[in-house]
């Protein structure tokens, strides 16, 4: 059998020396009622079978080349140097445990700590935590953080928030009682102003504006960030806010149908002790040497148990690791170049789209990074044609928000080409 | 030997990497959006060539134990060998490539793929549906007590209280609170199973679930679980089977015929989906049939041979994460257990007892082993013998990482004093386990011998043991404005700042 390791003398001679004639000897305890003969699954496969059997249901799922993908919505095809997977395929990090021992494990301990520094640096916030699952839950976390820090049951959604990290935020709200409200009217019962910067549709919002409101009524502001976005546009630490959120996807992990991915969070000082999720801090040992621990442990479930800040143990290291790698081979330039360049593709592709009879864009007042909202006549007529060219067109958002009926958004990155974009409008227009 | 942060090592003229240019007619960026949206002071990120990023990366690589070198014998993680073949399977394109968005009849195969997995799943467990979005253990307990708390409330009750037992994980708890639950702890009877006195003594109609794993974190397989079940089933109250410890058998018996409702399981520890350093994993949810029309949206489910989402699920908790789980972990596990069949897992758990079991004989007489056996897929020992001569689990535990070993979990369960967990799982042999049997034989010896060598381990990693509490005490002072270090992070020095 794979991956198994004792021969069937060995497990006789560890019987032998346990003291007892066969492993029934060891399953006593299991009430006689409860022993079932065998699971109801087929036996198990040559390594060349189960290849052949997983391969022929990927081959069932249709791929879209990147550079034909102009489909976003939380989640984007981007250049991914090499670099990552080369490092988070080193079993030495994948097969790691959490770095519960730190002599044994500074390597995954300091590329954390450099994570944490990145995603600091990225937001000007002042501490980030080593990671979250996604986007959504980062949002939910950042709002429990919010109503404990505030004493408030309430939380006020702006604008247009990914519909899906809304509805994770209610999943944890409703438990917990707290109250999720749409809009940008904070009252004195207010724990925080959620928003996204650019938002779902990938409109810029006055940030600063908001912030502003929440900060009035005594609330938090909570912006929810595209860390690519943030190598051009201003970072919560400027504006003011004092919870930055986001989905680091697009830091070098592949769409996945969505997941794996990353959630990150970063705050203010004074902030720190209600983060959920892991901290890593720098230390030393007796001869001087600089290391990396887990540290502020007395918020984490292992140790205050139900008065923890947050249930969380796995979270999503390996996903760090790879946004590590990703950010460390870009740089800022390199990431201000990625921000760039997809930010005048998206513009020249806003352009002729918008040029095109019966479209428009649903917002043409408000400025976009590189994903934005058009109108357009038939969306489903729209999508079949643009499959049949073999382009995963624009998301059609009507389906969370009534109000945009025949409202697509595309989104355009460094991995759509001119030509990609001559096709997609060539495309539309056949 | 220790390494530089990348930060260190960054050049300020080092090569930038090369990127396409723009190549479409556009304005500038600053020249369209108003200045106020724009950042005005750029992040401070490290400036390092390819070659450089590499080396760095593999320097941090090599200052790392994992199991694909090192035994880790970590109680309750269930450490075992993550199968290569599972990382082809995930890297193919066909999963990777897809978005999750992309219409439902393109991505047929993914559909395909989850609903087999939530089908050996149940099989495995003994359940009727099991949701695959959760992303973690830890999440996927608070997943499945938001479907317990949704299913009294449908039956207009408010039931304020989770039962805890004394051993639980820290999870379990935390878990419950952030549902909006008070816990209460159950305590443990002496021979380290759940007290039934003490059980009995808790339940109330307040009581909406009991959190259990089994065989408990000592090890050891709760005999009175149907009686347990019972006792807890006629208070109304669901029973609820934290997965941590699915490992111990597999074929043998099934959560669900022990009369668990809802029954959360590690793909990262059970269906060998590697843990990543700390993540991602994946935690899916199994329900009985009563808890069902609670499950998150959207399920996957199979009309006329075709494969749906499904979104309309009125009674549904809604969603606990974006898209529908942590897609490449599900193609991880579900390669597994296509390879394992269900002869390979029961044959797996059987090992893994075994190994457990081998291993505990192995270690009594040389540390304490405070709980009669035989035990299941781990044990719990005990360093206090070794407290006179001023020796702690935690020397033992930096005495294993000297000789090439990974370190138990220590100081849990919070039950036994100086706790020492030992998982060795299936996938160790026998002469590793007889070689970690002599390296606990060893540090006996120098603990009795010369506990200040002891002491002073481990000597050659990378660092020697660090001083946690110095790192608490530092970002204290910082978090009370006394001092400009932040600790958790790297801060460039103030004439560096650009």
């Amino acid at each position: 059998m794979p991956y198994l390791v004792h021969s069937p003398q060995e497990r006789a001679e560890m019987l032998a020396a346990i003291g007892v004639d066969s492993m029934e000897g060891l399953l006593v305890d299991i009430p006689a009622s409860l022993r079932i003969p065998s699971l109801e699954l087929p036996d198990g496969l040559s390594e060349f079978e189960t290849m052949a059997r997983v391969t022929s249901l990927a081959a069932r799922n249709r791929v879209f080349p990147d550079r034909l993908t102009f489909r976003g919505g939380g989640v984007y095809r981007r250049f991914i140097p090499a670099a990552v997977a080369a490092v988070t395929s080193k079993p030495e990090f994948y097969t790691a445990y959490t770095p519960y021992q730190p002599e044994a494990s500074q390597g995954t301990l300091q590329a954390i700590y450099e994570f944490q520094t990145l995603i600091a640096e990225l937001t000007a916030l002042d501490v980030a935590n080593a990671s979250l699952y996604d986007g959504a839950t980062a949002v939910a976390e950042a709002a429990m953080m919010a109503s404990v820090q505030t004493g408030r049951k309430e939380v006020l959604v702006a604008g247009y928030v990914h519909p899906e990290y809304v509805e994770v935020l209610r999943a944890f709200s409703d438990g917990r009682g707290i109250k999720v409200r749409k809009g940008s009217e904070p009252n004195a019962k207010t724990a925080a102003i959620i928003f996204q910067q650019p938002d779902f549709l990938g409109l810029l919002v006055d940030a600063a504006d908001l912030t502003r409101l929440a900060h009035d009524v005594g609330a938090l502001a909570i912006a929810c960030v595209d860390p690519i976005s943030l190598a051009v546009l201003a970072p919560p630490g400027e504006y003011g806010a004092d919870i930055a959120v986001g989905e680091g996807q697009q830091l070098g992990m592949s769409p996945s149908y969505g997941g794996p991915h990353l959630g990150f969070i970063a705050c203010r000082k004074e902030l720190v002790r209600r983060l959920p999720g892991r901290l890593i801090g720098t230390s030393h040992d007796a001869n001087g040497r600089r290391g990396f621990v887990l540290t502020l442990t007395a918020r984490e479930q292992h140790i205050r148990r139900e008065k923890a800040t947050s249930n969380i143990c796995t979270n999503h290291s390996l996903c760090a690791l790879a946004a590590s790698v990703y950010m460390t081979y870009m740089g800022e330039e390199g990431m201000r170049r990625v921000a760039d360049v997809s930010f005048k593709r998206a513009h020249a592709l806003a352009e002729r789209l918008a040029a095109l009879p019966g479209w428009e864009l649903a917002f043409p007042e408000r400025p976009f990074l590189n994903e934005f909202p058009i109108r357009v006549p038939k969306p489903s007529v729209v999508s079949r044609k643009l499959a049949r060219h073999g382009i995963l067109g624009g998301l059609d958002v009507s389906r969370w928000f009534r109000e945009l009926k025949g409202v697509l958004t595309f989104t355009c990155t460094e991995v759509n080409d001119p030509r990609a974009i001559d096709e997609l409008v060539a495309a539309v227009s056949s | 030997m220790t390494e530089p942060l990348s930060f260190e090592k960054s050049r300020p003229n080092a090569h930038a990497p090369r990127l396409p240019d723009a190549d479409v007619a556009a304005e500038e960026l600053d020249r369209v959006l108003p200045r106020e949206v724009l950042r005005s002071r750029p992040p401070t990120l490290p400036r390092l060539s390819e070659p450089e990023v590499m080396r760095h990366y593999s320097k941090l690589a090599s200052m790392n134990y994992s199991i694909s070198e090192q035994f880790y014998p970590l109680g309750s993680c269930t450490m075992k060998y993550n199968p290569v073949a599972n990382e082809a399977a995930a890297a193919l394109p066909g999963f990777t490539a897809i978005h999750p968005y992309q219409d439902e009849e393109t991505v047929q195969g993914a559909l395909e793929l989850m609903w087999r997995l939530e089908h050996a799943l149940c099989a495995v467990v003994g359940v009727d549906r099991v949701t695959l979005q959760p992303a973690a253990g830890a999440h996927g307990e608070w997943t499945a007590l938001r479907m317990i708390q949704a299913f009294h409330r449908s039956h207009g009750e408010a039931r304020t209280e989770v039962l805890v037992p004394d051993s639980a994980h820290g999870t379990n708890p935390a878990s419950a609170a952030l549902s909006g639950f008070q816990v209460v702890e159950v305590a443990s009877a002496p021979d380290g199973r759940i007290s039934l006195a003490d059980l009995e003594a808790k339940l109330s109609p307040r009581v909406a679930a009991l959190m259990l794993t089994n065989p408990n974190t000592l090890g050891l397989f709760e005999r009175d679980i149907l009686d347990i079940a019972e006792l807890v089933h006629n208070t109304g109250a669901k029973l609820y089977y934290d997965g941590a410890n699915l490992n111990a058998f597999m074929g043998v018996c099934r959560p669900g015929d022990m009369g668990f409702d809802a029954v959360h399981m590690n793909l990262h520890k059970t269906f060998t989906t590697p843990h990543g350093g700390g993540g991602p994993g994946a935690g899916p949810v199994g329900v009985k049939a009563e808890l069902v029309p609670f499950l998150p949206k959207p399920t996957v489910e199979r009309l006329n041979g075709q494969l749906k989402l499904d979104f309309k699920r009125p009674q549904s908790i809604g969603r606990v994460r974006s898209f529908y789980g942590n897609f490449g972990m599900l193609v991880r596990a579900y390669t597994y257990i296509l390879a394992m069949g269900g002869d390979g897992l029961t044959q797996a758990s059987m090992d893994a007892v075994l190994s457990a079991n081998y291993l505990r004989k192995r270690v009594e007489g040389l540390l304490d082993v405070p709980h009669e056996g035989p035990c299941m897929h781990e044990f719990v020992a005990s360093a206090r013998n070794l407290a006179p001569n001023g020796i702690k689990a935690l020397d033992v535990a930096k005495g294993l990482l000297e000789r090439d070993f990974y370190a138990p979990t220590i100081y849990f369960p919070l039950v036994v004093p100086e706790a020492i967990m030992v998982e060795p799982t299936e996938t160790e042999s026998k002469a590793t386990l007889d070689a970690f049997a002599a390296a606990i034989k060893e540090i006996v010896q120098e603990a009795k011998e010369q506990p200040e060598k002891l002491h002073n381990e481990p000597h050659s990693l990378p660092v020697g043991r660090l001083d946690e509490v110095a790192t608490a005490r530092r970002i204290n002072a910082y978090l009370q404005g006394q001092s400009e270090d932040p600790i958790l992070r790297w801060k460039p020095a103030p004439n560096e700042a650009c």
